[in-house]
């Protein structure tokens, strides 16, 4: 038993993933420094991981959603970045929860393609009718041999 | 803003989704943040101590191993918390050890039995799927308080 004395107690930790065909990892990163304003930004192959107070967490993860609103997605973590619990650097390996993220990861395009649609619907005001699936037209008997006919001719 | 459990809980999809369109997500982070950010006379590098299975007694009978019930210490509070949940229920990424598996089990089934509204949907293979996904999700949180206890 030890005396257990916690880090970064009060913040909030979240990661940033970015699957986008205009900015990468290190783009993203670039970007979120400059509107960081105190908040620690790590920089990681995905995407990023921020950590700070709750408020200005949440206006830089604001920001840096608006880069790209639909290849830009966020969630909670519970450790903090470099966490000796969690990080690669002291386990070796991948880090626990990372092959969940990578399994997601691959989904990320389906989901953006889902929330690009719901803007160009909620633009137009009106949702798009479906493209028709009914049934084609039956081909008719005489036609039908008509084009034997012409075949065989 | 209504707090939604999602499941899987540590579901990068759900959480983002659900915080996007204005709602709370309560996922593993948020219990295990909890935990990891109270000082306490612990044995690190563990953030579960001995006393997580006796809280999830309230959850599981005492019968039930160890560490269901440790795990369902952080998910418990969380799930009586919810207002509204999303299930996942093709998510393979929830594949664990027999502990993480019985866990999802009584999380799912606790869910279920709590009669808060629940979206249950399957992971999209391909775009067309991906439009239904979101389109799911947002419709469900629409119908969702926005207000704090405003309906």
């Amino acid at each position: 038993m030890a005396e257990y004395i916690p880090d970064y107690v009060g913040t909030v930790t979240k990661y940033v993933f970015v699957e986008s065909p205009s900015m990468t990892a290190g783009e993203l990163a670039l970007r979120a420094y400059e509107a960081s304003e105190g908040v620690l930004i790590k920089e990681t192959c995905f995407g990023l991981q921020v950590t700070g107070e709750p408020e200005s967490v949440d206006r830089l993860i604001e920001e840096i959603r608006a880069f790209d609103p639909t290849h830009i997605f966020v969630k909670d973590r519970g450790f903090p970045p470099g966490d000796p619990r969690r990080c690669r650097a002291n386990l070796g390996g991948a880090r626990p929860g990372y092959l969940g993220h990578e399994r997601e990861f691959r989904l990320l395009r389906y989901i953006s393609r889902g929330l690009e649609e719901l803007d160009r619907r909620e633009e137009g005001d009106a949702e798009p009718a479906p493209p028709a699936r009914g049934k084609r037209p039956l081909l008719d008997i005489k036609r039908l041999q008509e084009l034997i006919d012409i075949e065989e001719s | 803003m209504a707090k939604v459990f999602i499941y899987p809980a540590t579901s990068l999809i759900l959480s983002d989704l659900v915080a996007r369109f204005g709602h709370k997500p309560l996922g593993a982070a948020l219990g295990i943040r909890e935990r990891i950010q109270t000082a306490g006379v612990d044995s690190p590098p563990l953030q579960i101590t001995p006393e997580e299975p006796k809280r999830g007694l309230k959850y599981a009978a005492v019968e039930v191993p160890s560490g269901v019930r440790g795990r369902m210490a952080i998910y418990g509070p969380l799930i009586e918390e919810a207002e509204a949940a999303i299930i996942v229920t093709d998510a393979d990424l929830a594949f664990g050890c027999m502990g993480c598996a019985r866990t999802d089990e009584l999380i799912v089934f606790s869910l279920r039995q709590s009669g808060i509204p629940i979206l249950e949907l399957k992971y999209p293979s391909n775009e067309e799927e991906g439009v239904q996904f979101v389109a799911a999700v947002k419709k469900f949180l629409d119908g969702l308080p926005k207000e704090e206890g405003g309906a």
